[in-house]
């Protein structure tokens, strides 16, 4: 049985129809990426994964049992951090803790706060509130933040796309090990083709929007731990890389007259003097 | 066809710092045959821009010159078609008019009717048809990027300067403008010269591609020439080993370029002479 499915869900914002009769199916432990443009329906499809809202027809379903609300079981990252600027890191990731974690010790869930900001290898910057943070660092504390609180699944929306490149390499590759080694069932949204093979079981790409949709499913055999450097040389990589952009160019292409000569041709222009 | 279409010679561009002057560009020479397209690729901050904006004609150099169909670029003008990072547009024009601010400027002698057109069949061609009457606040990022790119090739430039065209998009819609771009580029073929970050989009639409070392005193540090044969089909090119062979190679060359310890900080010198900037101007006035 599924962990986690959406049901013939579509979803409409006044009078935009952003999500289409989209049915999905996510199997525990495995890592799903949702690949589409930048105004697609991506995180109106996470969110409605999440239930911070409901869809207009259709059903979410977690574990059999209809999702009306967010819940600690399905924990989503925000690509904005969301943290609360008063708190430090390590505050920030208790506040999560001992809202789910209410009859733990003290000092049990101390350890467990602990534990998580010494994953995302931020115990020097325990302390800091998140202006005194970069983007990476307080991405990270909210990645902490999400898996502290020992989510059955996983929601990332786009948590990579405001950080520069160097950066979201880095963390890619940190997500690349969580993914790994957690077990973790893990949904995660993206624009970032490359970003999406180097993380996925199966990479699902939603259609240009409006009335989006899910294509057809890319399986990724890569076998893990997968490393970026590596993929360059692999044809698997090179194969489901064309094949998805090609599916998502295709889902976009607006009416556009082939180019040909040059209307008028322009004057030779003197440089300005 | 003129091998020496531009030519960038001996570029220097020194900054004030705090610390003293700083040569951010030293020695950048580059040439460009008519009709190439060539990139710079290098890490933010090591003076991709600088170069292009010397180029553009919108920078002074300090020492060297920029030279363009055997003339001296001293000023911007509109033999040279630049399409910025952020597109630049005039948010209470229409996409339309905001291309034909331009063409009315370098075709003045033509009926107005007749500039319309030209606007409007440039915008038809980045896919912007149904669009022409829209603000930029009506229009995604990606499509003010079309309108930026429609406004640099109606005005027919003969040097086609592009600064991060594609940086602040989605990775998607920057594949999606890429193919734009080389579809409008291949109609005649401008020269044209860019400045990016991202590696894929280098191998892509270049002809050869200048790997930048790092600042300061940045330079070209290698050239890559790129063999695939145009017109180029980005589905056979991506699926095909040579180009990541290609990526390889300017990844590795930015991968050593962000290792290298920094060289020796320049000691001091004495402030350079400046050209008489707005403050010479105005002593000149008070005391001459």
């Amino acid at each position: 049985m599924p962990i986690l499915s959406l049901r013939n869900v579509s979803k409409s914002y006044g009078s935009t129809h952003v999500l289409d009769n989209v049915s999905l199916d996510i199997e525990a432990g495995e890592v799903v990426v949702i690949v589409g443009f930048s105004g697609a329906g991506k995180s109106t499809l996470i969110s409605l994964l999440c239930g911070l809202d409901t869809p207009d027809a259709g059903e979410v379903v977690f574990k059999g049992s209809r999702v009306t609300e967010p819940g600690p079981e399905r924990m989503l990252v925000f690509q904005n951090y969301s943290l609360l600027p008063w708190l430090s890191a390590s505050d920030n990731v208790a506040l999560a803790v001992d809202q789910v974690f209410p009859r733990w010790s003290k000092e049990k869930r101390q350890a467990h706060i602990a534990r998580f900001i010494n994953m995302v290898g931020l115990d020097h910057a325990r302390d800091r509130k998140p202006a005194q943070l970069s983007g990476g660092m307080r991405q990270r504390v909210a990645l902490a933040r999400a898996l502290a609180t020992d989510p059955e699944v996983l929601l990332m929306d786009e948590p990579l796309s405001a950080l520069d490149a160097l950066t979201r390499a880095t963390l890619q590759d940190g997500l690349e090990s969580i993914a790994r080694t957690s077990g973790k069932t893990i949904v995660l949204v993206t624009n970032d083709v490359d970003e999406a093979i180097l993380l996925a079981d199966r990479i699902l790409p939603l259609s240009a929007g409006p009335r989006a949709t899910l294509g057809p499913e890319f399986p990724i055999a890569i076998p893990r731990p997968r490393e970026r450097r590596a993929l360059n040389k692999n044809p698997e990589f090179r194969h489901v890389r064309t094949a998805v952009v090609d599916y998502l160019l295709s889902t976009k292409r607006s009416p556009r007259p082939a180019a040909t000569a040059p209307l008028a041709s322009a004057p030779l222009l003197e440089p300005a003097r | 066809m003129n091998s020496r279409f531009l030519a960038i010679e001996g570029l220097d561009k020194v900054f004030d710092t705090p610390t003293g002057p700083t040569a951010i560009v030293k020695g950048f020479d580059l040439t460009l045959a008519e009709g190439e397209f060539v990139s710079i690729i290098g890490h933010s901050g090591c003076g991709k821009s600088t170069v292009l904006s010397i180029v553009a004609g919108l920078a002074e150099s300090t020492n060297g010159a920029v030279i363009l169909a055997g003339k001296e670029v001293v000023d911007a003008g509109p033999d040279r078609g630049v399409v910025f990072q952020s597109p630049c547009l005039l948010a209470w024009l229409t996409a339309l008019a905001n291309v034909q601010l331009g063409v009315d400027q370098v075709y003045p002698d033509k009926p107005k009717s007749e500039r319309r057109d030209i606007a409007a069949h440039y915008l038809e061609l980045v896919g912007l048809k149904d669009s022409l009457l829209k603000r930029p606040a009506e229009l995604s990022a990606g499509m003010r990027q079309r309108v930026g790119l429609a406004r640099a090739f109606a005005l027919s430039p003969r040097l086609l300067l592009l600064d991060e065209p594609f940086g602040m998009l989605d990775s998607l819609t920057r594949i999606e403008l890429q193919d734009i771009l080389l579809e409008l580029w291949a109609q005649d073929r401008k020269t044209a010269l860019m400045v990016t970050h991202d590696v894929d989009e280098a191998v892509f639409l270049s002809d050869r591609v200048v790997m930048m070392t790092s600042g300061p005193e940045a330079h070209v540090g290698e050239i890559l020439t790129i063999p695939f044969e145009r017109p180029r089909n980005r589905h056979d090119l991506m699926d095909s080993p040579a180009f990541y062979e290609m990526r390889e190679r300017l990844v590795t060359f930015l991968e050593e370029q962000g290792h290298k310890p920094p060289p020796p900080a320049a000691a001091p010198k004495a402030p350079t002479p400046r050209s008489r900037g707005f403050v010479g101007l105005l002593k000149s006035r008070v005391v001459g």
